[in-house]
């Protein structure tokens, strides 16, 4: 075996120990605790997505499940950099189901002051789910570089 | 002696140097926007198009091209001297170099022109000309040619020296290129199966699947940056600490541990994306955890060797050893400094890699903040400290301004604290990475913007100008130095002449498991992903 000195042997308790504490809190909080990152939901196709299916025209914005519970859908799209559609509104307490997918390019989809951050992909359904309990005006903005107007591309949530 | 060596380390740094210089042209620009300045309007004269087509040549440039000219050409250099031994076959260097040379100018033409503006993750469907990516192809396989040159120099090295240990700093070396090697399959299989076929239109792009093969790449690309540098802290910073390595078997087995744990892990940068399941994600954060690791190790080890330099310089007390180390040397006082900024890229990292807590800073500016510090520091700023003894060491001149070196080190230093901090801080607050955020910051930003993005514009002003002064400083040192000065490369001794074990000196067991370690992280995930692929996507041009 090799000589390792004792306060390094220490250093790599310590490191071990520190590692292993994160990754279980990491897990616990994703696998038990539900805060976790997101998953496949489904596929589309991005060259007819907008035609039919849950992201036709008439299907995209809000929709109210339950009471204080919706769904929206939303699509990406550079040139115009715009989300279709590029406001909701919704009451406070509202738990919303946000389903996102890219016509084009790759968007992302971060609303801000909350947790809620997907990357988007054409092809791809982004999916994440959050409540909001507190009244105020959300920006939800694109954090993935999608051509020159990149820094143009938001929308807003107003919580009232 | 060496003298074919020293030429073809000569043309890697030059030509490094000249994409450093270009690449980092750009940030003044970039801060300037942040602060609210554009310039780019009036640059349209000169033919830049875009803030976006000015940051693809920053990232490329500076992230691709110089470290990896850097790179072939020091890694080769340090192996043949350590080993002693010449190269067998420089043909095969040369060719490397020629061949990246290529690439890199296909590459360029389209940037130049606007037609390539895809950032250097060059995500699809964004769709540069096919000559782009061919280009790239041509660079990096360029640089897999002169890892075959060293790995045939190395090989008749092991052949005259049966059963001899490599000596620390050409195995690190040949470990990085053996990493390089296996990890660029992933963009290799990328642009050959997925993007060439789709700019010719024969099929169209599952970007889901082109994101997973690039970052197959993109993780232990970051280690091909990063282990460089280890090698001069490991195997050179000791030795001109005026002290010895530490623990050298405990040198070797971190670079053991990068090999295997660099490339299964690259979902980390995936964590957000929709097309990977939960489970795989965190089987990727545990590893990068592991690989966290042997950085730790390196942090203790190398703390450690300068110690005993400042010790052996007469420090004395708990901290009195710092005070003694060679401040005044700029080559290690550029590298000390990279270092400590290194260890903040690193705390950083463990939290991005820290699975759903990427949710708050995925695509946000705390990511190039933790870039800048990790490459644009902990990397460059170690190259730039290396080359304040290689170009002496290569021109026989003495540095043109040891004065000048060590201010510039000292501002880079500052600058990028006080750059990165406002990346850091802005990213929290919700401002995208890579995005002209002095235009975000009337659509959707805050107040609580001015004051980081403010400190993200001086603190890169202050970079550009540290920047100029290192260009100064070698051109100067290179072509005008007029004193003659021996300088030799610092090649540290081990604190403890203890024998190496076989099994840190020995290659197969840790191939193999390189190899099972990639297979069990990305196989099932891979097979699924190319069984389920759509190929959907045309090609954008959206800049």
């Amino acid at each position: 075996m090799i000589h390792i000195h004792k306060y390094e042997k220490w250093w790599i308790g310590l490191t071990i120990l520190m590692l292993v504490v994160f990754a279980m809190l990491v897990g616990v909080s994703a696998f038990s605790k539900g805060f976790q990152v997101p998953e496949p939901w489904m596929r589309v196709d991005p060259n007819t997505v907008k035609e039919s299916g849950p992201f036709a025209d008439a299907n995209l914005g809000l929709h109210e499940l339950a009471p204080g519970k919706y769904e929206a859908y939303l699509l990406a799209q550079a040139q115009p950099w715009r989300y279709y559609p590029s406001e909701l509104t919704i009451p406070v307490g509202s738990t919303v189901t946000f389903y996102v997918t890219s016509v084009d390019v790759q968007h992302g989809f971060r609303i801000q002051d909350t947790n809620i951050n997907l990357q988007v992909l054409p092809g791809q359904v982004s999916k994440a789910t959050y409540t909001f309990v507190k009244a105020g005006e959300f920006p939800y903005i694109c954090g993935e570089y999608c051509g020159v107007g990149h820094q143009g591309m938001f929308g807003k949530i107003t919580v009232k | 002696m060496f003298a074919v060596e020293k030429k073809i380390l000569s043309w890697h740094v030059i030509l490094a140097c000249v994409a450093l210089f270009i690449g980092t042209l750009f940030g003044p620009l970039q801060a300037l926007e942040h602060m609210g300045i554009n310039l780019y309007p009036a640059l349209q004269a000169v033919g830049l198009q875009s803030y976006y087509q000015g940051l693809t040549l920053h990232g490329v440039l500076n992230a691709l091209v110089w470290t990896t000219f850097f790179i072939t050409g020091f890694l080769m250099y340090v192996m043949v001297k350590t080993l002693d031994f010449p190269l067998t076959k420089p043909a095969l260097n040369w060719a490397g170099f020629y061949l990246m040379v290529v690439g890199l100018v296909m590459a360029a033409i389209p940037l130049l022109l606007n037609q390539a503006s895809i950032l250097y993750t060059m995500y699809p469907p964004l769709q540069a000309p096919w000559y782009y990516y061919l280009g790239l192809t041509l660079f990096v396989v360029g640089s897999w040619v002169s890892g075959w040159g060293m790995l045939a120099t190395f090989l008749a090295w092991r052949k005259q020296n049966p059963g001899k240990t490599t000596p620390f700093m050409a195995l690190a070396g040949m470990i990085t290129m053996v990493l390089w090697q296996i990890c660029t399959l992933g963009i290799a299989a990328e642009i050959l199966g997925l993007i060439l076929p789709w700019t010719f239109g024969l099929y169209g792009m599952d970007s889901q699947l082109a994101r997973t093969l690039f970052w197959f790449t993109g993780h232990p690309l970051v280690y091909f940056w990063l282990l460089p540098a280890y090698v001069s802290w490991y195997g050179m910073m000791p030795k001109q600490s005026g002290g010895k390595l530490f623990s050298e078997p405990l040198a070797r087995f971190s670079f053991w541990l990068f090999l295997i744990l660099s490339t299964p892990l690259g979902f980390h940068h995936q964590f957000l994306d929709p097309g990977v399941p939960a489970v795989w994600k965190f089987l990727h954060a545990a590893l990068t955890y592991a690989v966290f690791f042997p950085s730790m190790l390196t942090a203790f080890n190398v703390i450690a060797s300068m110690e005993n330099g400042g010790r052996a310089r007469g420090g004395k007390g708990l901290f009195g050893w710092l005070l003694t180390l060679p401040w005044t040397d700029p080559s290690w006082a550029t590298q000390a400094l990279a270092m400590m900024i290194f260890a903040l890229g690193g705390v950083g990292g463990l939290i991005n890699a820290s699975y759903n807590i990427n949710l708050v800073v995925h695509n946000t500016a705390w990511v190039p903040g933790h870039l800048h510090l990790t490459v644009g520091s902990g990397v460059t700023l170690t190259f730039m400290g290396i080359l304040y003894w290689l170009i002496p060491h290569l021109t026989g001149k003495s540095l043109w301004s040891k004065k000048l070196a060590l201010w510039q080190a000292w501002l880079w230093f500052a600058g990028m604290l006080i750059f990165s901090r406002g990346m850091h801080w802005i990213g929290l607050l919700g401002a995208p990475r890579r995005t002209m955020l002095g235009v975000a910051l009337g659509n959707y930003g805050s107040a609580d913007w001015r004051v980081p993005t403010l400190m993200v514009g001086i603190g890169g002003l202050i970079l550009y100008t540290s920047a100029l002064m290192f260009f100064v400083e070698i051109v100067m040192s290179a072509f005008y130095s007029k004193e003659s000065a021996t300088v030799e490369m610092p090649v540290a001794e081990p604190l403890h002449a203890e024998p190496i074990p076989a099994w840190l000196n020995n290659w197969q067991p840790w191939l193999i498991a390189t190899v099972v370690l990639i297979v069990v992280a990305y196989g099932p995930m891979l097979i699924q992903l190319i069984s389920q692929a759509q190929f959907t996507s045309p090609g954008f041009k959206v800049w």
